[in-house]
């Protein structure tokens, strides 16, 4: 640590006066020293930083000022940087020849402030038009390419995707995305909203809906009372258990086995219809509002979820094992779709990709918040073998391990029972601090959504950055195909199951 | 095989056998409740209202931008606004879906959707529909694929989304269209064979939603092309769809032979 950065905890927030300038190619030498070692990894834990936030702000008269945020799993830290950029200089050198899990960062910067990443090996579009696009292209005889979407054959969201194959093979998959772009970063800066948070990415309704209520808590200063707070913990349980049981079964119907599918799908209808019963959504949408939640859960409601749960967890276990005494399910799973552990960590991967690559990040653990902490909840131990068999079980794991955490967010809700959920309407015409940087990361069920605010000196928000666990991800997935049969990329997509809207914005 | 019978045997039979009288919890927002004598013109409400939805004096809500979020409610201090679980929300006319004091469950049940004979003989039977997702956030995609779960199966009135355009007898947009999928929303409504019908699928679709503001949209397809159907929700609810399109492509169930 050195007065090069500035160390800022999860949900709280800095003075933007504080924030170091440095010059763009001192920066630079700085991230790299500080991540270099990233590449490597012990016991499932990586060895240096890694970045969250690398991203740009118009600092008036024509002039840019990058930010720069890593995070320090080990530490439960983030340091915070900045370079300003003149008008007139328009690059600087690359990151990502150094450092790979930057490339993503760096064309985001580069898209939308026009300075250029000198020697960046692949400096694409992200999410503007790419009709002009000219994709990466391989030569040879038997070499023919698949082109499939932006509309797909299911329902889900836009995307493109280009495979070069030889015969069946995958050798490289180029992912294109950027259809869902609606600009969410500026209308949040136009007008947020609990609405609009939901709204980004609409399967992790809670996770976006929590960062940012935290975030804007920590930039107003709220304080919200202890039961709120549990109960904003048990939706976010409850949501990444419905929805990785949603996708146990979409990963069962990708391998044909269609009673997996019919039995995952029936089940998460249970977990979503108890979210309907706590919060009036089947998503828990209008659940949380800044200064708390917007429902109480009474005895009665948690009694029948306990019973709900129960049979939820029986039918999610004895379904899985099922499947995995089945030595055809099981030959379909192992070996298909693998990152390995070096490589994920290395590209950045994050969340649930990552831990089934064998990294042991979780924000839930790296960067506990008191309520988290009194639950006393363990980190899984999986074997890490990187392939669809350990995205597969470590869903089922994290299942299991979010319905002891709801257990136990049950019995300490008692506690709190006098306790109000939130602090009322007057609450959201609070003003918010003067000149601050503020962060939220919040574990979402595909891993870390962060979110940060920037406020100026009225106290107006200028600034709002969000980063999806899949930005950093969909490249996890390029690479988890090569070399597998074009007719397995449903399969690895699944097993990953990325946020199109979430990396579009 | 053991296994996997025993498995069947313990889920038993899951689909809701009458999906036009299926019942819906009690805490679900579905058509809204409003009451004039009771509002005191705080105008809480429309300032709290992510979608500008609402108004007040006298109380309106149009549903095709309402989020069904509930904040409206619970901001009201004089309980004029309120939301009953009625589901069955789809409307044949974007003015059908601004609804005031006077709407009922009962009365927007009748008058809702128009039933159009010739839209009844041609696709009662089957309907096959084409989804596109132009911005949608994930929320009402997730919904229309629990449509075709074992609980909902709507497959088993004939209704189904199928892989092609060509395929198709419809689209289902979902999402405020995005100026990156403007044209792909175009190309798959012409390479969608005639006749074809449109629905429109959550508040994003329907007039933007929380997303109407962002100068990342396009939705000239809107005024190029007429829509059929529009089914509100953010996101949509599966018996609400499924009771739309049921309903326009039926007509009522009393009515039918
Ligand atoms: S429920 Fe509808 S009308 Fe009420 S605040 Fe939410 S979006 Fe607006
Ligand atoms: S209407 Fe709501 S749920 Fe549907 S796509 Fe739009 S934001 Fe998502």
């Amino acid at each position: 640590m050195n007065s090069n950065w500035i160390k800022i905890k999860n949900n709280s927030k800095i003075s933007l006066l504080d924030i170091p300038i440095l010059d763009i190619s001192d920066l630079r030498i700085e991230i790299i020293s500080l991540c270099r070692g990233s590449v490597s990894v012990e016991n499932g834990c990586i060895n240096g930083f890694r970045p969250v936030g690398f991203f740009g702000k118009d600092w008036g008269r024509g002039d840019t000022r990058l930010f720069v945020v890593l995070s320090d799993d080990k530490n439960g830290v983030f340091y915070v940087s900045s370079a300003l950029f003149k008008a007139g200089i328009r690059e600087y050198d690359s990151i990502t020849p150094e450092i790979p899990a930057f490339h993503i960062f760096e064309r985001e910067f580069f898209e939308e402030f026009g300075i250029k990443p000198k020697d960046h090996p692949w400096l694409k579009p992200l999410r503007k038009n790419q009709d002009d696009y000219k994709f990466f292209e391989m030569d040879g005889e038997e070499i023919h390419q698949v082109a499939v979407g932006p509309i797909h054959a299911g329902v889900i969201e836009p995307g493109h995707f280009r495979f070069m194959c030889n015969g069946e093979t995958v050798y490289h998959l180029e992912i294109m995305l950027g259809y869902q772009h609606r600009g969410v970063e500026s209308l949040m800066v136009q007008r947020s909203s609990n609405r609009l948070a939901e709204s980004i990415c609409g399967d992790s309704v809670i996770a976006y809906n929590l960062a940012y209520s935290r975030l804007m808590e920590t930039v107003k200063g709220i304080s919200v009372s202890s039961k709120a707070q549990l109960i904003r913990l048990l939706a976010l349980e409850m949501e990444r258990a419905a929805i990785h049981i949603g996708d146990l079964g979409a990963i069962a119907g990708d391998i044909a086995y269609l009673m997996g599918t019919s039995v995952f799908g029936a089940t998460r209808t249970l977990v979503i219809n108890t979210m309907l019963e706590f919060s009036g959504s089947r998503f828990g949408r209008g659940l949380i509002t800044l200064g708390g939640v917007n429902f109480d859960i009474d005895d009665d409601k948690i009694q029948r979820a306990k019973k709900t749960f129960d049979k939820v967890e029986k039918d999610v276990c004895r379904m899985v094992k099922t499947m995995l005494k089945n030595s055809s399910v099981v030959s379909r799973l192992e070996k298909t779709g693998t990152v390995s552990t070096e490589r994920a960590a290395e590209i950045g991967l994050v969340g649930l990709a990552a831990r089934a690559s064998g990294l042991n990040t979780d924000s839930r653990f790296d960067f506990p918040d008191k309520y988290f902490n009194i639950l006393n909840a363990e980190r899984i131990h999986l074997k890490g073998t990187g392939d669809v068999n350990a995205r597969f079980k470590i869903r089922y794991k994290e299942i299991l391990q979010s319905f002891s955490i709801i257990g136990k967010i049950f019995d300490k809700l008692k506690e709190y029972e006098k306790e109000p959920v939130n602090c009322g309407y007057e609450v959201l015409s609070k003003e918010n601090a003067k000149d601050v940087f503020a962060i939220s990361v919040v574990e979402g069920w595909r891993g870390e959504v962060v979110h940060i605010a920037m406020t100026d000196g009225t106290g107006r928000l200028t600034r709002y950055k969000i980063k999806d666990p899949s930005f950093n991800n969909w490249y996890g997935l390029a690479l988890a195909v090569r070399n597998n049969g074009v007719s397995d990329f449903p399969l690895c997509n699944k097993s990953f199951n990325l946020s199109y809207c979430g990396c579009d914005l | 095989m053991f296994d996997t019978l025993k498995s069947r045997i313990f889920q038993g039979n899951q689909f809701i056998k009458d999906i036009e009288q299926a019942p819906m919890r009690e805490q679900f927002r579905g058509l809204p409740v409003l009451k004039n004598s009771n509002c005191d013109n705080c105008g809480r409400c429309e300032k709290i209202c992510p979608t500008g939805a609402l108004e007040f004096n006298p109380l309106r809500i149009d549903m095709g931008k309402c989020t069904f979020c509930g904040d409206c409610k619970n901001v009201c201090a004089k309980n004029a606004i309120n939301f009953s679980n009625f589901y069955k929300l789809a409307s044949s006319s974007r003015e059908g879906l601004i609804i005031d004091e006077r709407t009922t469950k009962e009365l927007y049940e009748k008058t809702a959707i128009e039933v159009k004979n010739e839209i009844v003989s041609m696709f009662s039977r089957s309907l096959k529909l084409r989804q596109v997702s132009a911005g949608g956030c994930n929320g009402c995609e997730l919904e229309l694929n629990a449509t075709s779960n074992v609980n909902f199966d709507m497959g088993r009135f004939g209704i189904d989304f199928v892989a092609s355009p060509r395929h198709a007898d419809g689209l289902v947009i979902t999402g405020p269209v995005t100026k990156n999928m403007a044209y792909a929303l175009e190309d798959c409504f012409l390479a969608t064979p005639n006749p074809k019908i449109v629905i429109l699928c959550g508040a994003c679709a329907i007039s933007g939603g929380v997303f109407q503001d962002s100068s990342e949209l396009n939705r000239e397809f809107f005024e190029k092309h007429p829509v059929d159907l529009y089914i509100p929700g953010c996101p949509v609810h599966p018996l609400t769809f499924i009771n739309g399109v049921l309903g326009y492509i039926r007509g009522k169930k009393k009515e039918r032979k």
